[in-house]
């Protein structure tokens, strides 16, 4: 089996991209699905942010400010949705169209055509979601969990954001399929599955994971679009059905949906520690077992999210031994990590540091989880400030962070410019501090009992408040330092081409460093003959 | 080198904007409609039918380029993954439904009638509630009704399923066999059996609602019953149309014994159809 691209010898013009924004609109490489991606999850990112912004203005002080309850509510629905399935997600898919192909000695994704498709369905399903916040009755305030029966009163959106949610299901169920087709089918020969870079190995999971669960969110939207519109009783007890099962349901695709966003953080941490303590990775193979055990796990763990709705007590012993039991792969992944960077000649560029923080802070956010995984204790926390903190820092210092980490370390491989480190570091150390200003507090709000998805709170909760509120500000400023970067970068960054290692001796870690900075339209359309590799024993 | 030994990358494609677009606006129309909005139908129409004709354009532009000889054993491949996945993610869609019927009928019907931990719900609210199923609940929702038996339609449905897996494997055996008359023949017979089984359920639909009181509405007995059978035979229909094109096909002189990627994700699907519907005639019918 050979990869090499059939050019036609008739049709030499089409061997670049198209000419003008049509290029963007048809295109089937995939460099440029990555970059529309990675452009695209950017936008989302700041859209996302805003509403951000908005809850932490009306939070700033108890009473009502700016917005009232049913706006507010539409807010932090629309911000995790937006940052979910527009920011987050996206931003990993386009990492994974530019590097995968790249780190595997591809010639493209495998199945070209589906790849452009599934990033227009992105955009139609984000448009759709979008669209929501200008209808009768306002978009869904329900929060991102869709809960019936409160869902279900809804105004004229409902339908719509239910749709989006297909749409963007179909999105990530192409991309999945085209991402393991492509680690399957696509390797050079030498790229065994056992030198394969973490990033491909935590995607390759990652995919499976997508396609098992985004069926099943389509499934449980579309038995509340009947309950709703075509008098069905699936969530209606009058009618023998339950709320409850809606939950199930939802956090049978939930749980792992965090993991869809965790996994390919994890991959590219672990990707670019080894090269800044210019080390081999610190146990290869076991990361990639625990990547494996916790995509698993997180197949059987939803209901500790239903510790407080009420389950046989036998439910609630065994939801949650089987959640602390996702603690062990991730300790031996957070155990690599800092064993990778022993004793290793590390240096500290932006990738680094943003890398660094990402496994201090991850862990932490691994910790209340593990606190909240104690059925008992949960029941104060639940539905508090504290899990809030607990799952923003495993979101925003791990994988934000990483994405951050990931764009300054690879930006200079896909323009062939160096970005600018002091403004880089700047960057780090404003969002590093101001993300714990703004998230730290929230555990101490949470414990003392302040609920989540309310625009007002008791006047003792004032402080903390304003606190986070203050953080929250500094960050969402501190992130157009890093539009700035990016444009900068573009555009010549400070002048100085990047080579093709860019970073030190980092061709020793994956084959991306071996090409041009920035690579042609087309790399590897004959396979490497060698390969680097992570791992210790080959 | 022949284009054999390559792997094809097409450099660009127009139809997969186009049948987004298409999407787009069948389901902003269905929404649309849903609200009670005049535009909705006629949106929903048109956005169809430019989903058809990127469907059309984009099967037939990949079926010339199959025949051409463009697409290697590796591109093969490919296509071979794309499809199993997409079966799998449809497992996963089904699995929903099996889901929730298992958990309606083992625990939440049963806690509604007093069962573990719901004797309190039971005692204030529903006293008079019998757990038993088929149920429409404790609201009897949507009124008196007869549950839908299993020996009647629903068995001659299962004899007509399983009988065109049998002939679409024949057809199969034709197809390797270089026997087109065997591969066309086993194809129309797996086709009409497909549309007859289609033609059945409508019937069956048509009984529930007229004669039996049976209906969408008919709490989640009615719910389950009708999501189930609804999606599978809307899968149905969309394998007996994927079949029918790869019999045009095959009528045409397309397909080879060593290439026929089209036959065998059409053979696939039918096989995963015809196994939901196993599921379904024991789960759904039968207990
Ligand atoms: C050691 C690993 C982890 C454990 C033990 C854990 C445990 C938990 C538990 C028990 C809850 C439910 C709390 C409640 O509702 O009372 C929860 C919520 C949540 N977790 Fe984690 N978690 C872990 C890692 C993660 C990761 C890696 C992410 C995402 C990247 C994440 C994202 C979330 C989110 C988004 C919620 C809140 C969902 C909502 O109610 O809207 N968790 N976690
Ligand atoms: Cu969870």
């Amino acid at each position: 089996m050979s990869a090499i691209v059939a050019e036609h010898e008739h049709d030499h013009h089409e061997h670049g991209p198209a000419k003008g924004l049509l290029r963007w609109v048809i295109t089937t490489n995939h460099k440029d699905i990555g970059t529309l991606y990675l452009v695209f999850a950017l936008a989302m990112f700041f859209v996302g942010g805003s509403m951000a912004m908005i809850i932490r203005a009306e939070l700033f002080e108890p009473g009502m400010q700016f917005v009232n309850p049913q706006f507010f509510n539409s807010m932090t629905t629309m911000h995790a949705l937006v940052m979910v399935f527009g920011a987050v997600m996206p931003a990993f898919v386009g990492l994974a169209n530019w590097m995968i192909p790249m780190m595997i000695g591809a010639p493209d994704m495998a199945l070209p055509r589906m790849n452009n498709m599934s990033f227009w369905m992105l955009v139609a399903g984000v448009l759709l979601l979008a669209s929501t916040l200008f209808m009768e009755g306002g978009a869904p305030a329900s929060g991102w969990t869709l809960y019936p029966p409160l869902v279900l009163q809804t105004g004229t959106a409902l339908p719509f954001a239910i749709f989006s949610v297909h749409l963007l299901g179909i999105s990530s169920i192409m991309g999945a399929i085209n991402i393991i087709a492509t680690i399957f089918n696509m390797r050079a020969p030498a790229m065994t599955l056992m030198k394969m870079p973490l990033f491909v190995w935590t995607w390759l999971i990652t995919a499976f994971l997508l396609i098992a669960i985004m069926p099943v969110f389509a499934g449980a939207v579309t038995m509340l679009l009947t309950d709703r519109f075509f008098n069905t009783s699936f969530f209606d007890a009058a009618g023998g059905g339950d709320p409850v099962l809606y939950q199930h349901i939802f956090w049978f695709f939930g749980h792992p949906e965090v993991y869809v966003m965790i996994l390919p953080t994890f991959g590219v941490a672990s990707t670019i520690i080894p090269v800044f303590a210019r080390k081999r990775l610190f146990g290869y193979s076991s990361m990639v077992y625990a990547t494996a055990s916790i995509a698993f796990l997180s197949f059987i763990v939803w209901a500790h999210h239903m510790f407080t709705v009420g389950m046989p007590i036998a439910g609630e012993l065994y939801f949650m031994y089987a959640t602390m039991l996702i603690a062990i792969p991730t300790g031996v992944k957070v155990f690599n990590w800092t064993a990778t960077m022993w004793k290793g000649s590390m240096t500290f560029e932006t990738p680094m540091l943003f890398s660094i923080a990402f496994v201090v802070l991850f862990t932490m956010g691994g910790f209340t989880g593990l606190m909240m995984s104690v059925a008992p204790a949960d029941f104060q926390y639940h539905d508090t400030y504290f899990i809030v903190a607990h799952f923003h820092y495993t979101l925003v210092p791990a994988s934000v962070f990483i994405l951050m980490a990931a764009g300054y370390y690879w930006l200079p491989k896909w323009t062939g410019n160096m970005y600018d480190e002091r403004i880089g570091q700047l960057h780090f150390w404003l969002s590093t501090i101001s993300v714990n200003i703004l998230f730290f507090p929230q555990h101490f709000l949470g414990l003392a009992g302040m609920p989540r998805r309310i625009p007002d709170y008791a006047v003792q909760f004032a402080d903390w408040n304003m606190i986070s509120s203050i953080g929250g500000f500094i960050f969402g400023a501190s992130q157009l330092l890093f539009l700035y970067i990016v444009i900068d970068t573009i555009k010549g960054g400070t002048g100085i081409k990047a080579t093709d290692e860019v970073w030190e001796d980092a061709h020793k870690h994956g084959l991306e460093w071996t090409l041009p900075s920035p690579p042609p339209y087309h790399t590897f359309t004959t396979p490497p003959a060698v390969v680097p590799t992570e791992h210790e024993h080959i | 080198m022949s284009t054999n030994d390559t792997y094809y990358i097409p450099h660009k494609a127009t139809w997969p904007v186009i049948g987004t677009g298409g999407l787009v606006m069948t389901l902003a129309g269905f929404a649309n409609y849903l609200n009670g909005s005049a535009i909705g139908s006629t949106l929903m129409v048109l956005g169809l039918v430019i989903f058809i004709i990127m469907l059309t354009g984009w099967f037939t532009l990949q079926a010339g380029e199959s025949e051409s000889g463009m697409y290697s054993t590796q591109v093969g491949i490919s296509y071979r993954m794309g499809m199993m996945w997409f079966i799998f993610s449809e497992i996963m869609f089904f699995g929903v439904f099996f889901g929730t019927l298992w958990y309606t009928r083992n625990l939440s019907v049963p806690w509604l009638g007093g069962a573990g931990t719901g004797a309190a719900t039971n005692e204030l609210l529903w006293p008079s509630f019998n757990a038993t199923w088929p149920t429409n609940g404790p609201g009897k929702v949507g009124g008196d009704f007869e549950p839908m038996g299993a020996w009647g339609l629903p068995f001659l449905n299962t004899l007509i399923l399983l009988s065109s897996g049998v002939t679409v494997t024949w057809a199969h055996h034709g197809l390797l066999a270089k026997n087109r008359a065997q591969l066309i023949k086993g194809l129309i017979a797996t086709v009409v059996l497909g549309f007859s089984f289609v033609s059945f359920q409508a019937y069956e639909y048509h009984e529930a609602y007229t004669e039996m009181g049976l209906t969408l509405g008919s709490g989640i007995y009615g719910s389950t019953f009708f999501m189930l059978t609804g999606f599978h035979g809307f899968h149905v229909c969309v394998g007996a149309i994927i079949l029918s094109v790869v019999l045009f096909r095959s009528w045409k002189g397309h397909f080879k014994p060593e290439n026929h990627f089209a036959f065998e994700a059409a053979a696939w699907y039918w096989h995963f159809v015809d196994v939901v519907w196993l599921g379904l005639f024991i789960f759904v019918y039968l207990m």
